[in-house]
């Protein structure tokens, strides 16, 4: 944090492209510091959330995320997770922070095959954490989507630890916040969305807050996941916020 | 010694394949009858150093643990020959 300013640390791998995206909404719109952290330096710059952007790292080779993740930066990041820091992954930083097994799940081809490129809705299943402490529980974001692997899998065990921790964030919805089998843009596992990590500092979610945060583009639900951080991070709620207290 | 690892990646099979299905679809209408379950996998090789069949076995292991195969979705399976 410099002169009440978080820093952003926008991971950048070979292939990803929404980088730029995320450094932008960062610093000019919401007028905080923003740093780009290259995947060869193990340096995180003193970066208060870092953010795994979207992309294709590596062309998606061998599998979306999987080489990203041996990439050295991964290994900062993964201490920086282990210690409390604050990490989101948007689409393939999602992909990325499974493969590195910092949260729980795989990310599947979409059910249709298809690459889906539109604006979703996502019910906000928990407003307790430190990246959705702006909304309310049960709000519905429009938020867009850009994929071909978002399907979201897990093991039962797995889905039933995440329902009892409270760690699903968002599932996709429709207009009237009912989370329906036509509101499901890939074929995701009860229509998942977003997960958190059990300690609450760790988030991944599929749809691009960065692409709904400029007024100009006609949405700004992005915001809120920003706006968020900033607020939990400056007023140091963020050791008191977690997938924890969230719990209902 | 030196040892030729071919490696097969596939889908649990408690995963859809959606890919394998329209691969499936294809088939039929190409109109050869009686194919079913087509599912898609992936096939690596690679070579491997090692003093015995056992380390690079090993190796092989650690290597489709680690990084070829994705356990929650994925199995493997490699066979080893000596070059």
């Amino acid at each position: 944090m410099r002169n009440g300013k978080l820093t952003f640390g926008v991971v950048v791998f070979p292939g990803s492209n929404c980088d730029h995206d995320a450094y932008y909404v960062c610093k000019k719109i919401l007028h905080q510091d923003a740093e780009f952290l290259w995947h060869k330096e193990a340096d995180l710059k003193n970066a208060d959330v870092v953010i795994l952007p979207g992309g294709f790292s590596y062309g998606d080779y061998l599998r979306c995320g999987a080489i990203a993740r041996f990439s050295p930066v991964m290994r900062e990041v993964v201490r920086f997770a282990h210690n409390g820091g604050t990490v989101i992954g948007i689409c393939n930083g999602f992909q990325i922070l499974l493969e590195a097994g910092l949260l729980p799940g795989v990310l599947l081809r979409n059910r249709s095959l298809r690459f889906v490129c539109k604006y979703v809705r996502l019910r906000v299943e928990n407003a307790g954490t430190r990246f959705t402490a702006q909304c309310r529980e049960g709000e519905v974001l429009s938020i867009p989507i850009a994929h071909g692997d978002g399907n979201y899998f897990t093991d039962d065990d797995t889905l039933q630890r995440l329902e009892d921790n409270n760690q699903i964030v968002f599932r996709y919805c429709d207009a009237t916040a009912e989370v329906t089998e036509d509101a499901n843009p890939n074929g995701s596992l009860c229509n998942i969305a977003g997960v958190i990590n059990e300690q609450g500092n760790v988030m991944g979610m599929m749809p691009h807050p960065e692409r709904a945060s400029d007024p100009i583009l006609g949405h700004t639900d992005g915001q809120k996941i920003f706006q968020s951080l900033i607020e939990c991070i400056i007023r140091g709620e963020h050791s008191l916020i977690s997938a924890e207290s969230g719990r209902r | 010694m030196a040892y030729l690892s071919k490696i097969r990646v596939t889908l649990r099979p408690s995963i859809l394949d959606p890919q394998g299905k329209a691969v499936e679809h294809a088939i039929a209408t190409l109109g050869v009858a009686s194919i079913r379950d087509v599912r898609m996998g992936k096939y690596i090789e690679l070579k491997v150093e090692g003093d015995s069949e056992a380390e690079a076995r090993q190796k092989t292991e650690e290597v489709c643990k680690k990084l070829l195969a994705n356990p929650i979705m994925e199995d493997y399976a490699f066979e080893l020959l000596k070059i």
